[in-house]
């Protein structure tokens, strides 16, 4: 039976997260995501699953990969400082092709920043935080509801693509409470148990799409060799082994970067009659967006909405499909202007792209995006 | 090769690589004898991290993730709660164990998971090529204390106990037998055991801090810093300086271990694990 609840969007993440399978959280308190590790403490023993609370963020991340190999869909859950340290255990994630979903929810930085305020200062950390080359996914829910779908999402996409899947929320998302639809009949992936008995199972050896053939558990009787220094097919290092280490690096990227369209998810809300203006927005700021729009449309100007679910891989063609008949892009975000850039780079000079910056740890007013759309350039509160 | 190679090894990894009369391949020697005798390597759970020593685990053919430097314990953390029936033993070098990942080991010991941690301490961070560790002697000299080491080593196995471990033993590679039994006592031991073996290495300790690079006389200094218990007790403080006392240092019976209380807890207050004790659904 459909469910329905009034619930915060850490909440839904939590409830998304334990839905999807997620059996496993090892995580370290922090503000603003900490009700997620509470209520991961108080729901996953009734699902059969465990909650630990590690000594720190470093050990969170090990820990779920760790689990992972176990066998158990495992999940973390941090802000800004949190997913700092926790950035050496994605590289690893990514090398050894270890599914697992962190939830960021985002608060203001550098450093300490704005604990209970909210940014998304670290949507490109998601994609580049750390070392090496490799692309991962990263969602960005704007309400409760998209924190428990997205989350169900991550970690579906986690099982087949084998990566880190970042839910990039943010205080605002996090903490508002509005309803939920948990719908009765879920898609769920399972964890893809190998189509080769020990033996014949060869475990980093892709398919043609780059995927690996499922991932059994240790003490199943493989014999895995898990490893972060470059490998081959079978897990042994290559790191010396000049072309065996391109392919594995290229395979990586390319898993991701050619994937067969469900890593695209965008929404676009008034885009039929090519409008003149349109807000490319993720995360949050889609709410006063949206707002804006429609003032903007009630005020006789044309002016479209494109939401980005799947922020990593960055929607090009998407981009490009807009700019082709749009004058004017305008990104707000909570940041000083990062997936601008991603913006103007896929419009490529086809239309005048905008960046709407906000600082301080506060959400754009509708008026701002509106201003905006109506063409007067507005710099939010950022100076 | 030998029937216990012929068995164990993961050949596909092979050749190993270590140095020239490096102490790590008899420590992989005690740990085939060990799996073997309890005939566990369909449940034994290898995690290691960076280091000559954390390469010991990948050249047994059993399940094993060669994870990030300082990072083997929390990785071993989530492979034992995720299958508490898992033999999860862990290899990590001095500087796995005592600097980056010294948060790790005392809280792993504080909370008495269930696993075995074998410390390999050679004094110094030898793949990197000679640098100071935090078990290297007062005033040795090494690439990064050229003019002398300002700062005293930790005794990890005194750390180790202090956060709790209920089981740590302390050996060198003269001692062959002797890491086999404890790993076998270590492995069987319900709770967090540590091991510290003291082990040779030629290349970057032995040149740097003992002044040879010969394994013998490296194998040598190690073999005779090595005291038992009773030896000890008959020595004077004079004759303790620089000396290591080898030998099962601490065992604690009986005390809670960590899956046991989450499983408990999880009984009483949730609907618990499993039947077969694993969350994989």
């Amino acid at each position: 039976m459909e469910q329905v609840m009034v619930i915060q969007g850490n909440e839904a993440c939590v409830r998304g997260a334990i839905a999807a399978g997620c059996r496993f959280f090892a995580g370290y308190p922090i503000t603003p995501a900490s009700e997620i590790a509470e209520l991961m403490a108080e729901m996953l023993p009734r699902h059969g699953g465990v909650f630990m609370q590690m000594e720190d963020e470093i050990a969170s991340i090990c820990a779920v990969l760790g689990a992972a190999w176990g066998g158990a869909k495992a999940c973390t859950a941090t802000s800004g400082p949190g997913f700092s340290l926790m950035q050496e255990g994605f590289s690893y994630a990514v090398s050894s092709e270890t599914p697992c979903v962190v939830i960021n929810v985002q608060r203001g930085g550098p450093s300490t920043g704005q604990p209970t305020s909210p940014s998304q200062q670290d949507i490109y950390q998601a994609k580049y935080g750390a070392h090496g080359d490799y692309e991962v996914i990263a969602l960005a829910p704007a309400s409760s509801q998209e924190a428990f779908d997205l989350t169900v999402k991550a970690f579906n996409l986690a099982e087949k693509y084998r990566v880190p899947v970042f839910v990039m929320s943010d205080e605002v998302v996090g903490h508002t409470r509005e309803k939920v639809r948990i719908p009765q009949n879920l898609y769920v992936r399972p964890r893809q148990k190998p189509s080769l008995p020990p033996g014949q199972y060869v475990p980093f050896r892709a398919g043609p799409n780059g995927l690996l053939d499922g991932m059994p558990a240790f003490n199943q009787g493989y014999k895995l060799l898990v490893e972060g220094q470059l490998h081959d097919e079978t897990g042994n290092r290559a790191g010396t082994v000049v072309d065996a280490s391109a392919k594995l690096v290229t395979r990586l990227c390319s898993k991701i970067l050619k994937h067969d369209g469900d890593l695209l998810d965008v929404d676009g809300r008034f885009l039929d009659d090519e409008p003149e203006v349109v807000v490319v927005a993720y995360g949050s700021p889609v709410r006063p967006a949206m707002q804006a729009v429609r003032q903007a449309r009630a005020a006789g100007i044309k002016a479209g909405c494109l939401k980005m679910r799947i922020v990593w891989p960055f929607p090009d063609e998407e981009i490009a499909k807009v700019a082709a008949t749009a004058r004017r892009i305008v990104v707000p975000e909570m940041n000083v202007g990062k997936i601008v850039r991603e913006v103007d780079r896929a419009a490529h000079g086809r239309a005048e792209v905008i960046p709407l910056p906000k600082l301080g740890g506060a959400l754009h007013t509708p008026a701002e995006i509106l201003a905006a759309i109506e063409g007067g350039y507005v710099r939010a509160s950022a100076s | 090769m030998h029937p216990l190679a012929e068995k164990y090894l993961r050949k596909s990894a092979l050749p190993q690589f270590f140095c020239q009369g490096c102490g790590d391949g008899t420590i992989v020697t005690a740990l085939m004898r060990a799996i073997d005798d309890l005939g566990i390597i369909d449940q034994v759970a290898f995690a290691s991290g960076i280091g000559c020593c954390a390469w010991i685990p990948v050249f047994v053919n059993a399940d094993c993730i060669h994870a990030m430097h300082g990072r083997a314990i929390p990785v071993a953390t989530g492979l034992k709660l995720t299958d508490p029936s898992r033999k999860v033993v862990v290899f990590a070098g001095d500087g796995d164990c005592m600097g980056i990942g010294g948060n790790h080991l005392i809280h792993a010991a504080r909370r008495n998971i269930d696993m075995t941690v074998v410390m390999v301490n050679n004094a110094i961070y030898g793949m990197t090529g000679g640098q100071t560790a935090p078990t290297t002697p007062h005033h040795a000299t090494t690439k990064t204390t050229p003019i002398g080491n300002a700062e005293f080593p930790f005794d990890a196995c005194e750390v180790a106990k202090a956060a709790g471990a209920t089981y740590v033993a302390r050996w060198t590679t003269a001692h062959p037998a002797q890491i086999t039994r404890a790993l076998k006592e270590a492995i069987n031991h319900k709770g967090f055991a540590f091991i510290e073996v003291l082990s040779q290495c030629p290349t970057q300790t032995g040149r740097l801090i003992y002044g040879s690079g010969d394994p013998v006389e490296a194998f040598n200094t190690i073999k005779n810093m090595a005291v038992t218990k009773a030896q000890a007790a008959r020595m004077t403080p004079e004759e303790l300086v620089g000396k290591v006392i080898v030998g099962k240092l601490h065992q604690v019976e009986g005390r809670a271990e960590l899956c046991d209380e989450v499983q408990a807890l999880m009984s009483q207050k949730g609907e618990g694990l499993s039947s077969d004790a694993r969350l994989v659904s």
